[in-house]
């Protein structure tokens, strides 16, 4: 019987989260601000098909960045749980909470006993009556889970966009300048974003009942326009 | 609730229907016949009507048990999703589970595809779970929807009835189910035009329900004593829209100040068997 090499365990997991980050690093990146009217996610997106931001249920929204077919699995099982958890209970039970830890327990699972670790990372947003109690959980490659109010960067370049975003957030901002703060975060100053590598959407605050909405590229330039 | 997952090969795609079946939640299915044994409360009467602007559905809010009306203000007429309603008769057990089913699993397809299901695509969904539920209907259970919407790829009103086995048939101009159905059905095809306006289509419903309340005792007519108005609803270009109550209530007094008037300029033939016999039984000691 052949013995296998050893391999301390903190290189393991080294190396797999080296992965991990190595695979999210190679896609665009993703934000999501609490603004005045709700929760607006923002992200550079060259495809108009193949979406990072969804609808999960009717206050909670979906965002993903890194390997497209393991987020988008990652939100069919998050609309199936939703679904199923409103259809068993009743639709006020759903909440972003627990879908958050649920992530966090494939995640995690995957991280440490599958051959590779899944390369992505999500965003889970629920919007309330008041902005303050809005809320936004950031779940890692490796099962991490990190509640954040205000704002929420994703992707290989989080550090430097949420050092700009930090810099020029402020709470109550229209939805104008929410778009404004974002698309300049993620561009940085020495490029710019064109509104058609864009994908935006919102959770808005006032809604009735689905509070998801896409808001359409053609209607971004003048949304822009309007923040200041 | 843990995250279902499941391998692409057995992956259940958007079928929520399905998803439930899995996952084992889905209701048993009765052995033997339930009617004969308990009470089911029933829904009654509900119609659709095509207009100019697209389809008008209306139901009344009476459920029996066999002869008990079970409850006053139970409510028969569903948003489907924005631009589809549905409208339900039969055991109204079964009947608003499939309604909660089905608004559910077309609001799942839209949201796993990422783009809504056709109206006809919605249609056959309705169909396949009218279908699905044989086994329950032969054991006292049945349920018979009807499905309307405004088909945003066409530009026009459709309308959809169903029988219980799933046979799903497209109606041009007015269909209804449930009990008052066919009494209600007689007086929407005197009044039925093509094209007609809202207020007309909405007046032309409300007849239709009222004269079945007249004539069946399970269709409840307005209940102004308690505010209780059947359920109205509109479903064009701009979405389902729920007809307020206060509007559904004028309707109605309209049409009765007409039937009054109506009533009052007849004379009624005096009832005489009664005294005949009373007399008979005075004249006879």
């Amino acid at each position: 019987m052949s013995m296998p090499f050893y391999v301390a365990p903190e290189q393991v997991m080294k190396d797999r989260a080296d992965y991990a980050r190595k695979g999210i690093a190679r896609g665009r990146s993703l934000v999501a601000l609490v603004y005045e009217g709700g929760i607006l996610l923002c992200a550079e997106n060259p495809s108009a098909t193949l979406r990072k931001i969804s609808e999960i249920y009717d206050r909670i929204a979906f965002a993903g960045v890194g390997k497209y077919n393991e987020f988008d699995q990652m939100r069919i099982a998050g609309v199936r749980a939703a679904d199923l958890k409103g259809y068993t209970y009743s639709r006020e039970d759903v909440d972003a909470r627990s879908l958050a830890n649920n992530y966090a327990q494939i995640l995690g699972q995957v991280f440490t006993h599958e051959m590779k670790p899944m390369e992505v990372e999500i965003l889970v947003a629920e919007v309330t009556s008041d902005a303050s109690d809005d809320q936004l959980f950031h779940i890692l490659y490796d099962g991490t889970v990190m509640d954040e109010d205000r704002f929420s960067v994703l992707g290989g370049e989080a550090d430097a966009i949420s050092t700009r975003l930090g810099a020029t957030y402020e709470s109550g901002l229209s939805i104008g300048n929410a778009l404004g703060v974002a698309v300049r975060s993620l561009s940085g100053d020495d490029r710019t974003i064109d509104a058609s590598d864009l994908e935006v959407a919102v959770l808005e605050r006032t809604a009735e009942r689905r509070a998801f909405r896409r808001i359409d590229r053609s209607d971004l330039p003048a949304l822009l326009d309007q923040s200041s | 609730m843990p995250i279902p997952l499941f391998n692409p090969s057995e992956d259940p795609g958007p079928d929520f229907a399905s998803l439930v079946r899995r996952l084992g939640l889905d209701p048993q299915i009765p052995g033997v016949d339930v009617s004969s044994r308990i009470p089911i409360t029933h829904a009654t009467t509900v119609v659709a009507l095509r207009y100019a602007d697209g389809v008008v559905m209306a139901g009344d809010r009476r459920a029996t048990a066999g002869n008990i009306i079970a409850h006053r203000a139970i409510e028969k007429v569903f948003p489907a999703d924005r631009h589809s309603g549905v409208a339900i008769a039969g055991a109204a057990g079964p009947a608003m589970e499939m309604v909660k089913l089905f608004q559910l699993q077309l609001e799942h397809y839209e949201k796993v595809e990422g783009s809504p299901l056709s109206l006809e695509g919605k249609a056959n969904q309705l169909a396949q779970m009218v279908r699905s539920n044989l086994p329950a209907a032969m054991q006292g259970l049945m349920v018979v929807p009807i499905f309307a919407g405004y088909d945003t790829r066409r530009r026009i009103g459709r309308l959809f009835q169903y029988d219980a086995t799933g046979g799903r048939y497209e109606e041009s101009h007015f269909t209804t189910s449930g009990s008052g159905g066919s009494l209600a059905g007689s007086v929407l095809k005197q009044g039925y035009r093509d094209e007609l306006s809202k207020t007309a289509a909405i007046d032309l419903t409300i007849s239709a329900l009222f004269h079945a309340a007249d004539d069946d005792s399970a269709t409840g007519g307005p209940d102004p004593i308690r505010g209780i108005y059947p359920v109205v609803a509109t479903i064009t270009a701009d979405g389902f829209q729920r007809v307020a109550d206060e509007e559904i209530a004028d309707h109605f007094s309209q049409l009765i100040t007409t039937l009054t008037g109506r009533e009052f300029g007849s004379v009624r033939v005096a009832e005489t068997s009664s005294e005949t016999s009373s007399d008979q039984g005075v004249s006879g000691r």
